[in-house]
């Protein structure tokens, strides 16, 4: 049995299959039809509804994709969906911008959008969120009829209405915890189970049961934010007859910063990992924005990202320039493994039965080091990338020392490209040693051509990389990337000029 | 007695303010709270049946193959399963094509597509069904498949007949330019990608036939082929829609299998059936925009104004003709976009190929078709070393110039299309003229010059393109709508049309232009959901018609009311007829010393009603002035023109290939404007729908006819950081329709989807700054940023052949 609380009521559920998902749940079961399916995949965020978790006794809420999360997930928190927003007859600040502006035509996505709308006004607090928050908070929400202006400015103005929220259900009254976790049969208590007939999904709250657990039913499979296993069973029609939810155990969320280490939790979220990244690794932050979309960064995990080993990554590849290493434990196991050789093949890794990623240990970037994270997809928000390079560049007086790379859409698995780092080392910090070492990338990878790229334009794109990689390196404060630009008005000064460019070096690189 | 109805009076409407909502009015969406607060209901959120059972079709694994063997019996006998049905089961008809046949209902034979239906499963879940139709086993003959256009062009494999249209001697034209240019384009299709998958339910009825609840925006032809499949008659079948998640055009066909389907199981079944597609079984299953492999042969004179050109558009129509005969005849229609072709031959070929039957997409074959005028605009410009800007001014219609004589020693008209219409009303040189002055075009022409000179890696481009499209459907007796209106004795009124809404706000729009014939204020007017049992035979909601349509039948509909009402009144209140009228939710009467009674609407209802006047009726309406003869591709196939245009500034990575869009302006115009937020909603997103289709929405298929690109992870929309940073949209002011259209308004639906085209303009133009605008880059479409960077490096080898070429000029000249 689990229990949660849904638009301000708590609830439990027992005899439901352990892959039903959020979305499921509310349409088919509590006959909760605002919330809507538009894709299954979690890329349209049509089905987001608000996920409340209590810090500091006060619930806090993010936006997240009903349709890629189990309900096991929804164990001791809150939800609240676009049924309940309005308290009667007055709308919430979202719903009347949203109608005031003309932000909706079909309506379709519309539910979504004003979930992710009001969670954005919840966290905001009354103030005036900035435009990369509105477009951080609508990053997962696919309109088809608006093209989002009249969108963008209902979230702009949406702070200008009064907050009429139904406090009843965003702070919900107490449950002691006692209560939620107490609940149940014996054998409950240890774990939460969500039982339908051989089908069994647990909620687990520490370690302890956690290995006990995958020693006894090695073959369930470990959730935390479940923003790509679900796809499994919305996607591929696959069931899942035994999930362990991971999410609430809070000694994988852990993130505990050293002189020389930074050790993320293997199920702290990208929402959770964010503010660290941003004081230590703010180009790894950077890359946060164009990570799937606030919706699945709100779910998803870390190590969720590195079990999952996607051939693409998107953190993979950086962990990998950033010479990252796992810790693996299982009830009778415990290794400190290099990233690098986690990775055994498409979709293999070196996790052996039983085992679960405890830990990401990242070393800290020295004072001679720069980290360089380059993600190319067709679109900006919400995509999955065609090529992502990293590099870690230690340099001194203008001679690079050393060089770790991580790419990801350039073969079966995110690797180095050991070729180029060997060409690199001991070369002037140049865009010639830059452009003369990307030669090496056709000796590193043969990458595959697949729906989102030509395996030329993987090898080509990834040399314009290279060659940008050196010139940001060079030209540390222009705008170089597309994703830089926020501003219709660009002036040629803001943007990359080639300080030791010139056409020679043009043809070379094309050549 | 009691009164016929209790209003409250605290409520009763106040002579003193004017009703509200009239047409020319922003008012809100008719959904807009509903649409908030989750309570607009689609289809798919309907209560369901305890009995009511789900659908999964099961598609052909092969692009082209012969059924050899088909064994389902673990279909049947899945848990939950509870009817399996094949062709063999179908009652009636078995083909469902709209226009012509070629869509089976289920194959019976031979697949053509991958994904196309054999079979249909209901069970008593979603997810059962699901489960069950992977169960089939099918053995094929697997078939040569023709994939491409090209293989389809050289084999002549066509779905339907090539067309032409001619005007003077091309060949002859092209002989004797100035200037001769050739080009060619590849234009990739569409997904539609409404948020709302195709979906329908159906109940079966006690005379054995089907209440079809559908997102569909043709009900009648839903209600036709449901008739046809179930071999009952058209009666017995009713079809109701509310609203759809959107359309775009992929609801106007591509609705209907579902409802057939669902019938079929429901009848066998007796039990009430939906069937609600998987976003990836809607985008592998259903039709999308059509691929057009374009080509131009043009001769310009010195000024690069156009003497003749012969152009080639060939659609990929996919197994079946589907819509395609008119799709492919507009974009035949829109190959000149708003540029006179002077000595043109047009030809439109309706390419077959192995893969899902396309259909239509909002603008319907005119974008595909303006593609190719816009590449040869471009193209001519950087050929005679001008500015695209100018090149296209030059070529507009309506554009006289002294030293163009026609045969007879008369300036050149310049108005005729290649087809024969005349272009009247011609709003393009000025429009343009106005965008070009509040967009800075040429100031900001120079400062990207400056730009550019300076910014090796980032490269800026500037384009303005325009749109003429034509409104009408070219199948003439589509031209027709009906509408239904009754006042209810309270004076609240009810109001049926054939239109659909889909999101564009159609509803609101008709239900202003009644509220604005009876004076009354807007929410007076409940609009229903579209049904065929309230207004029959309706045309589809498509070719941004529904308000030119609907709206002049729900107008002639009041006006038959209003004509019942008024002549009541002067009977009733003995005055002359000229002595009544509506206003402010009253009707006034003005007695013979000029003295005014005002009489609240609702109680001059109830006294009509007292007195016996019919106070409901239906209306209709044909659009006037257009015909076409299809013989000698001459006539009027269209009933006006809207016109639009954008100027759009983006800028590119050219070491990436990637880009954002900048800027955009667009000046847009829409007639009197029924109501300027719809409208200018429409314009956005149409715009951007359009630039998605050009930049980022790639459909890629594999060598086996599978498409890979089959869900919004692989297929990628204009997300939310995708719009022009800086975003500026105007109607354009002062200028009713031309033409008698409802209240001289303009159609908008589709008209600025095409004004996308400026965006592709634009990262064509930033890229061929790299050789100095000389060389016109090849950049098909989706430009994505694998495309701008082989954009890019093209434009650079041709720089540097450029320069080769020069030096070696340089050296024999210094020889």
């Amino acid at each position: 049995m689990i229990k949660f609380c849904l638009n301000g009521r708590w609830i439990e559920e027992a005899d439901l299959t352990p892959d039903t998902t959020v979305l499921r749940y509310l349409r088919t079961r509590k006959s909760l039809t605002g919330t809507k399916e538009g894709c299954g995949s979690g890329d349209c965020g049509a089905c987001s509804v608000l996920l409340g978790e209590k810090q500091a006794g006060k619930w806090v809420y993010k936006a997240i994709n009903g349709c890629i999360t189990f309900l096991a997930q929804l164990h001791g928190k809150s939800v609240i969906t676009i049924d309940a927003l309005a308290d009667g007859r007055s709308l919430h600040p979202a719903q009347q911008a949203m109608v005031d502006y003309h932000g909706s035509q079909c309506g379709f996505c519309t539910p979504g959008i004003i979930m992710s709308l009001a969670a954005l006004h919840q966290n905001v607090e009354g103030e005036q969120p900035s435009e990369h928050q509105i477009l951080d908070a609508l990053s997962g929400n696919l309109c088809r009829c608006t093209g989002y202006r009249p969108i963008i400015d209902a979230a702009r103005n949406m702070n200008e209405y009064p907050d009429v929220a139904n406090v009843g259900i965003w702070q919900p009254e107490e449950q002691l915890s006692g209560e939620i976790h107490n609940a149940g049969t014996e054998a409950e208590r240890r774990t939460r189970n969500l039982r339908k007939k051989k089908e069994q999904s647990w909620v687990v709250e520490n370690e302890a049961q956690l290995k006990d657990l995958l020693a006894e039913h090695p073959d369930a499979r470990m959730v935390a934010g479940a923003t790509d296993l679900a796809l499994e069973v919305t996607q591929f029609n696959k069931s899942i007859n035994k999930l362990v939810s991971i999410g609430a155990i809070e000694s994988l969320k852990t993130i505990e910063v050293t002189d020389d280490k930074v050790t993320f939790g293997g199920a702290a979220t990208y929402a959770e990992i964010e503010e660290t990244l941003t004081t230590h690794y703010p180009e790894f932050s950077a890359l946060l924005d164009r990570l799937g979309s606030r919706q699945v960064r709100n779910n998803g995990t870390l190590g969720g990202n590195v079990g999952n080993a996607s051939p693409i990554g998107d953190t993979p590849p950086v962990l990998i320039a950033l010479g990252a290493e796992l810790e693996l434990v299982s009830k009778h196991t415990h290794r400190w493994l290099p990233i690098d050789q986690f990775f055994l093949d498409y979709k293999q890794t070196a996790l052996q039965s039983g085992e679960y990623i405890r830990a990401i240990r990242v070393p800290r970037l020295q004072a001679n080091q720069t980290l360089k994270v380059f993600k190319i997809s067709k679109r900006i928000e919400d995509d999955i990338s065609a090529v992502l390079a990293a590099f870690v560049v230690t340099s001194e007086d203008g001679i690079i020392k050393d060089v770790r790379t991580g790419f990801g859409g350039m073969a079966g698995i995110p690797k180095a490209a050991c070729n180029v780092e060997r060409a690199l080392v001991g070369k002037p910090l140049s865009e010639v040693s830059f452009m003369n070492a990307a030669n090496e990338l056709p000796n590193d990878f043969t990458p595959l051509s697949d729906v989102r790229a030509t395996a030329e334009y993987r090898i080509q794109v990834a040399k314009g990389l290279m060659r940008k990689c050196a010139l940001e390196l060079l030209e540390p404060e222009k705008i170089s990337r597309i994703e830089q630009v926020h501003s219709a008005a660009l002036n040629p000064n803001d943007v990359l000029t080639a300080v030791s460019g010139s056409d020679k070096q043009g043809e070379a690189y094309h050549a | 007695m009691r009164k016929l109805i209790d209003t409250n009076t605290n409520e009763l409407p106040m002579r003193e303010r004017p009703s509200k909502g009239k047409t020319g009015q922003s008012m809100k969406h008719e959904s807009a709270e509903k649409h908030v607060t989750g309570k607009a209901v689609y289809v798919d959120d309907m209560p369901e049946y305890p009995n009511q059972l789900h659908v999964v079709v099961g598609g052909s694994k092969y692009a082209h193959a012969k059924i050899k063997l088909m064994n389902l019996s673990a279909v049947r006998s899945a848990p939950g399963v509870e009817a399996v049905i094949t062709v063999k089961d179908v009652p009636g008809h078995t083909d469902i094509g709209p226009v012509f046949p070629g869509d089976p209902v289920l194959v019976s034979d031979e697949c053509e597509f991958i994904g196309q239906p054999i079979f249909a499963v209901a069970a008593q879940s979603f997810e059962q069904a699901k489960k069950a139709a992977a169960l089939a086993e099918i053995e094929y003959d697997v078939l040569e498949p023709v994939l491409t256009v090209e293989k389809a062009l050289k084999d002549k494999f066509f779905v339907r007949p090539t067309h032409q249209h001619k005007r003077g001697d091309s060949a002859k034209a092209l002989e004797n330019a100035a200037h001769r240019i050739q080009g060619e384009q590849y234009v990739k299709g569409q997904e539609h990608f409404y948020l709302e998958g195709q979906v329908s339910s159906v109940v079966p009825t006690e005379d054995g036939g089907m209440e079809v609840f559908t997102s569909s925006q043709h009900p009648t032809e839903v209600q036709k082929l449901v008739a046809e499949v179930l071999g009952v008659s058209i009666n017995k079948v009713q079809v109701d829609v509310r609203r759809m998640g959107g359309g775009f055009g992929g609801k106007e066909t591509q609705a209907a299998p579902l409802a057939c389907i669902a019938a079929i199981l429901a009848n066998k079944t007796g039990k009430p059936v939906k069937y609600r597609m998987s976003r990836q079984d809607d985008m592998e299953m259903t039709g999308k925009r059509h691929d057009f492999y374009n080509t131009y042969d043009v001769g310009v004179d010195e000024q690069g104004i156009i003497q003749g050109a012969e152009i080639m558009v060939a659609g990929k129509c996919g197994n079946s003709p589907d819509l395609s005969d008119a799709i492919v005849d507009r974009a035949m229609f829109h190959s000149d976009n708003a540029y006179y072709l002077n000595n043109a031959t047009v030809t439109g070929h309706r390419c077959k190929t192995h893969t899902v039957s396309a259909t239509a997409y909002r603008g319907f074959g005119g974008p595909q078709g303006m593609m190719v005028a816009e590449l040869m605009m471009d193209d001519i410009a950087r050929h005679m070393g001008e500015d695209p800007l100018t090149i296209r001014k030059r070529n507009l219609y309506g554009i006289k110039y002294d030293h163009i004589k026609t045969d007879d020693g008369q300036i050149d008209e310049r108005n005729q299309t290649h087809y024969g219409q005349t272009v009247e009303h011609n709003l393009l040189p000025e429009l343009i003229e106005e965008l070009e002055n509040t967009s800075d075009y040429w100031k900001r022409r120079e400062e990207i010059k400056v730009f550019n000179a300076q910014s090796p890696f980032m490269k800026k481009g500037l384009a303005l393109t325009p749109v003429k499209f034509g409104i009408s459907f070219t199948v003439q007796f589509l031209n027709q709508a009906g509408a239904l209106v009754h006042i209810y004795t309270d004076g609240s009124i009810h109001l049926s049309h054939g239109g659909t809404e889909m999101g564009q706000g159609l509803f609101l729009k008709v239900a202003q232009i009644v509220a604005e014939e009876f004076q009354v204020d807007l929410d007076t007017v409940q609009v229903s959901s579209t049904r065929t049992d309230k207004v029959p035979n309706t045309s589809p909601t498509a070719a941004s018609s529904g308000t030119d349509l609907n709206g002049m039948a729900a107008r002639d509909a009041c006006l038959r009311i209003k004509d019942g009402l008024f002549k009541f009144a002067t009977e009733h209140y003995q005055v002359e007829e000229d002595k009544v009228r509506l206003e402010s939710n009253h009707l006034v009467v003005t007695n013979a010393a000029g003295e005014e009674q005002w009489v609240p609407f609702a109680d001059f209802v109830q006294q009509a009603y007292m007195g016996r006047v019919p106070l409901s009726s239906t209306g209709f309406y044909k659009t006037p002035k257009i015909h076409y003869d299809r013989e000698t591709g001459k006539g009027r196939p269209f009933y006006y023109y809207a016109n639009g245009a954008a100027v759009s500034e983006v800028i590119v990575d050219t070491l990436t290939g990637e880009y954002k869009v900048l800027r955009t302006d667009i000046l847009h115009d829409v007639g009197r404007s029924l109501n300027p937020s719809i409208d200018i909603g429409q314009i956005e997103g149409a715009f951007v729908q359009g630039m998605g289709w050009l930049t980022t929405e790639e459909l890629v298929w594999n060598n086996q006819g599978k498409l890979l690109s089959n869900g919004p992870a692989t297929y990628k929309i204009p997300a939310v950081g995708d719009a022009p940073i800086d975003f500026r949209v105007k109607l354009l002011e002062d200028r009713p329709n031309g033409e008698a259209t409802v209240y001289r308004s303009k159609a908008v639906g589709e008209p600025p989807f095409m004004l996308g085209i400026s965006v592709w303009s634009a990262l064509r133009d930033a890229v061929s700054s790299i050789a100095d605008y000389r060389f016109s880059p090849p950049m098909n479409t989706p430009a994505t940023p694998e495309c701008v960077l082989n954009a890019v490096m093209a434009t650079e080898r041709a720089k540097e052949a450029q320069w080769a070429q020069d030096a070696a000029t340089a050296d024999s000249v210094n020889a």
